[in-house]
């Protein structure tokens, strides 16, 4: 049957204006699969090392050195070194701990639930913020163990058979972390590697050195792409992120449950898991930020992660901002709602007690600064962008601290009342968990591809298939 | 003993996705059964076109899930209620609603190990060698060309009239695959 109207000019236009609402390509054009192989991986292949990673190693690799100053000296000294005392029992380690944790979050957010969203402009980013989530999860998992306070009986918090007449307790919240973060440690390790394996196969077809051959072959392990292998693996893929998706939901309402299945006022609440979450993709979200702004521009990727990109991750910053706002709104609400006078005086001494400066910083970094994201002009200024990540990690890291002292530090009988600061100890295992993350990160980014490559090629319009 | 084949196999180079899912369809209508395409990510349709069409990584994984969940849940009855029975005030043994976040997170775990090992065991993984890798440019096909292996065990190979079945589709060069 004959087409009434041929295709005309009209009809043109028509398609050039849906092009035009068609969102910017997550990657610039010009690229074939060959280079976009060279350019990611020649970071790690033929390219000299810049000093500027000698600079940021070495430092970080300092970092390390005095955490595990600290942690020597904690160990031979017993936690009192911390600030920890009663009525302040959860300092530093448990802040530190929530917001490591949390910042591992995004890592898993953008590497699976946008992949089972179709979000393609995770792509680029998933690879080091997988990478993130490893390295933060695992400097959060430090402070439980060193907070145990013989961390050498660590394995005494798994079900094992024992000689000591006892088991862990399963009904507590402290437990369930332990399998939580610890599962969770495990599959984003399982997930980063699957999505590696690919690329470890072109590292070792490219590598020009034999050791470079050696050590990408063993990882690769004989990966060659086969169509079967590929089909299985998107299969496999795509389970483990429909398996991550409630996962990284779980493990922060665990988290949270350390809290919420307390009695204290400020702790005991139903809001704390759905607003522990969004506050973990929050941070997690500026963490990214944080590190994917320098680091496309230092590698030069700025085809690879474009404006796109972080106008988007500006987009998420601002939404789970606004939850997270909405959490310490509930918070404010019930503690007046309740009738309760301890929740009430909690909040009252949350706001205007000893630690209100931390609680209105706290504010003016997580809820004032991001309203700035409502403005397409913030977004996409890439210093403003990095400032307000900064900001809210920050922020983040106030509010656990806000959430964690203000609570124990006054007890319901004000003869237990005392105050709550950080040792120099607390502040150098900090740090020092900061070095961890930051060498851990350069490592990565010198021996592995910081962007899934083959991902990348399938965003192509080569990749897709034409009938011929 | 049965003879092996002095070859491994008969290997098309192509430059696109789309000129590798027409040879391999093109060999399916030929007859060619023991084949195997090789491309730098994964294609669409190209194990559809290659008669693979059933993985059993989903069932791997229902299973793992399943063994997860359920030991994971046994292991805390047992341990609190059976094993260890501790009495509290009381409170009951078996208070399965303190178990589910234990049993949900070892019910991921055990999935999720079984996703990965069950991949890498159905793929045939770790494999130190492989006869393919024996053409030197077939470290191309995780870079940027497609591979289509056309095996020597197949009933209907012929050294030379494969060669020039595969070389109608118009593929970069035709390599033969040693052992």
């Amino acid at each position: 049957m004959q087409p009434e109207h041929p295709p005309d000019s009209l009809g043109e236009a028509s398609h050039e204006t849906i092009d035009q609402l068609r969102p910017p390509p997550v990657i610039k054009s010009g690229y074939t699969f060959a280079s976009i192989t060279d350019k990611i991986s020649e970071i790690v292949q033929t390219r000299k090392t810049t000093w500027g990673w000698f600079v940021g190693f070495g430092v970080s690799f300092l970092l390390v050195m005095l955490l595990l100053f600290a942690t020597s000296y904690l160990l031979t000294a017993g936690i009192g070194i911390w600030g920890v005392n009663v009525p302040v029992a959860w300092g530093f380690a448990i802040v530190n701990f929530v917001w490591w944790i949390g910042i591992g979050h995004a890592g898993t957010l953008i590497s699976a639930i946008l992949l089972l969203l179709r979000q393609e402009w995770r792509t680029s980013i998933n690879r080091f913020a997988e990478a993130m989530t490893l390295f933060a999860v695992a400097c959060a998992g430090l402070y439980p163990l060193l907070h145990l306070g013989r961390p050498w009986f660590f394995y005494w918090l798994f079900p094992y058979p024992n000689t000591m007449g006892i088991q862990p307790q399963f009904r507590s919240p402290l437990v369930w972390d332990v399998f939580a973060v610890s599962t969770y440690f495990t599959v984003s390790l399982l997930f980063w590697f699957l999505g590696l394996i690919p690329d470890l196969a072109t590292l070792r077809d490219r590598s020009s050195s034999r050791v470079g051959r050696i050590v990408y072959g063993i990882l690769a392990m004989g990966w060659r792409g086969s169509a079967r292998h590929w089909y299985r693996y998107e299969v496999a893929y795509l389970l483990l992120a429909g398996l991550a998706t409630p996962l990284v939901v779980s493990v922060h309402t665990v988290v949270s449950f350390d809290f919420a299945v307390a009695l204290l006022p400020g702790w005991h609440s139903t809001i704390f898991p759905p607003y522990f979450v969004a506050g973990a993709i929050y941070s997690g979200f500026a963490m990214v930020l944080t590190l994917a702004i320098p680091l496309r521009a230092a590698y030069g990727l700025e085809d690879f992660v474009t404006m796109r990109h972080l106008e988007n991750m500006g987009k998420v910053l601002l939404a789970t901002g606004m939850i997270v706002a909405y959490g310490y709104l509930m918070e404010a609400f019930m503690s007046w709602y309740s009738g309760s006078p301890y929740e009430g005086y909690m909040m009252l001494n949350r706001a205007l007690g000893p630690y209100a400066p931390m609680f209105w910083a706290l504010i003016f970094c997580n809820v004032v600064v991001p309203q700035g994201l409502w403005l397409k002009r913030f977004r996409t200024n890439i210093p403003t962008l990095f400032v307000i990540a900064l900001i809210v990690n920050i922020g983040m890291w106030l509010e656990r601290y806000v959430i964690v002292i203000t609570s124990l530090h006054r007890d319901f009988l004000p003869s237990s009342w005392g105050m709550y600061s950080g040792t120099i100890w607390d502040w150098a295992t900090f740090v020092g968990t900061l070095g961890l993350f930051l060498a851990l990160l350069f490592l990565f980014i010198r021996f592995l591809p910081m962007i899934s490559i083959f991902e990348m090629r399938t965003l192509l319009p080569e990749a897709e298939v034409k009938d011929g | 003993m049965q003879q092996r084949p002095p070859i491994y196999g008969l290997l098309a180079e192509f430059s696109s996705a789309s000129e590798l899912v027409a040879a391999v369809h093109r060999a399916r209508e030929e007859g060619y059964r023991q084949m195997d395409a090789y491309s730098p990510f994964p294609v669409e349709g190209l194990a559809e076109a290659l008669g693979f069409h059933r993985t059993r990584v989903p069932l791997i994984v229902l299973i793992g899930g399943l063994i997860g969940c359920v030991g994971g849940y046994f292991l805390q009855y047992y341990l609190t209620a059976v094993s260890y029975p501790i009495n509290v005030g009381g409170r009951p043994l078996h208070s399965w609603p303190m178990f589910i976040p234990i049993t949900f997170e070892l019910t991921v775990l055990i999935a999720a190990l079984s996703a990965v090992l069950g991949l890498l065991a159905l793929n045939g993984l770790p494999m130190p060698y492989h006869p393919v890798f024996n053409v030197p440019r077939f470290a191309l096909a995780t870079r940027d060309r497609f591979f289509l292996c056309i095996e020597a065990t197949d009933p209907k190979f012929d050294r030379e009239g494969t060669r020039r079945f595969m070389e109608r589709s118009v593929p970069r060069q035709v390599s033969e695959v040693e052992y």
